[in-house]
């Protein structure tokens, strides 16, 4: 027999403290994996975010950088401009990447930096304990949205992808979705084909991740998939934005 | 012939895993690990594809497949 499904060795083997059913997991294994395609561990350099994924530096087996919140994209930024040859990536979720560090975010694309980030959008604030981030959806709970935002009182969600689209420096920017097998396979490609872009030196790539977060949902994991699958693809809708 | 092993210390039993199975052969054991989650466990391996499915899925990486 051969092994057909093993772990990737740019991961390490230390346990992933994530909440059980978090999707985090499955978007560190499909980055690595899409990494580990690409080549050795010598050549990448990752940016860890503040937020769930503030560990993914005992996770990739390979150099990180742990950046101040929000602060990846402009320390990504920085990393690839002193050492171009290396593949660089930041992993930031929606409360770092959309909300405090909205303005590195849109910079970075607009100057067109030669990184990937990989977004992973849960629409909440995991790690502090469940309060609204900027892409909570319009009727969802959350501990300082208790009876579900409204757009007159906490406004609307913000859509990355279709935003960052509109800048002449983004070369690749697609939205996916974790929330079955078919779709699981779907966001490693796109992770790849990021990578790729930067790899071809054309710019700023980002691949958004529709995630889940069961625990401060209030959800099963199963019931969370299914939650992403029905409300939040209507909001956040899955395709690729910008391909050059 | 496939065979699927799972590192039990590592699984928190959130069963995506068995959400997946296209053979539905995948369950929650009455067996907790070392963190107090029901491990996921497959009880009759002779029914298994080896599609990997399970894996895929899998958010901590439990799973090793072999065909």
């Amino acid at each position: 027999m051969q092994k057909v499904f093993q772990k990737s060795a740019l991961l390490t083997d230390t346990p992933f403290h994530y909440c059980p059913g978090c999707t985090h997991g499955i978007s560190h294994r499909i980055t690595a994996e899409a990494l580990e395609e690409l080549g050795g561990k010598q050549g990448i350099i990752g940016v860890a975010p503040v937020g769930c994924a503030v560990f993914a530096y005992n996770y990739f087996n390979c150099d990180i950088q742990q950046a101040a919140h929000g602060r990846a994209p402009a320390v990504a930024s920085g990393i690839k401009r002193v050492c171009p040859d290396k593949i660089v990536f930041a992993y930031q979720g929606d409360g770092d990447l959309a909300s405090i560090g909205m303005a590195e975010t849109v910079h970075a694309a607009a100057r067109g930096e030669n990184i990937t980030i990989i977004f992973i959008n849960n629409a909440i604030y995991g790690m502090t304990g469940g309060q609204m981030a900027p892409t909570t959806l319009i009727g969802q709970k959350s501990t300082t949205s208790q009876g579900g935002r409204t757009a007159a009182l906490q406004g609307n969600p913000i859509r990355i992808c279709e935003m960052l689209a509109t800048l002449d420096g983004a070369s690749y920017i697609a939205r996916v979705s974790l929330h079955d097998l078919k779709s699981v396979v779907a966001a490693k490609k796109a992770v790849k084909k990021a990578f790729d872009y930067q790899v071809a030196g054309k710019g700023f790539s980002l691949v958004e991740i529709l995630s889940t977060c069961p625990t401060n949902w209030g959800m099963t994991p199963e019931n969370s998939m299914e939650y992403v699958k029905n409300e939040m693809t209507k909001v956040y809708p899955l395709g690729v934005f910008k391909e050059v | 012939m496939a065979n699927v092993v799972f590192n039990e210390p590592l699984c928190k039993g959130c069963a995506l895993c068995v959400s997946v199975c296209p053979k539905k052969i995948v369950s929650l054991s009455k067996r907790s690990n070392e963190k107090g989650y029901f491990v996921a466990e497959v009880k009759d391996m002779s029914l298994c594809i080896g599609c990997a499915a399970c894996a895929l899925m899998c958010p901590d990486v439990v799973i090793e497949v072999s065909r």
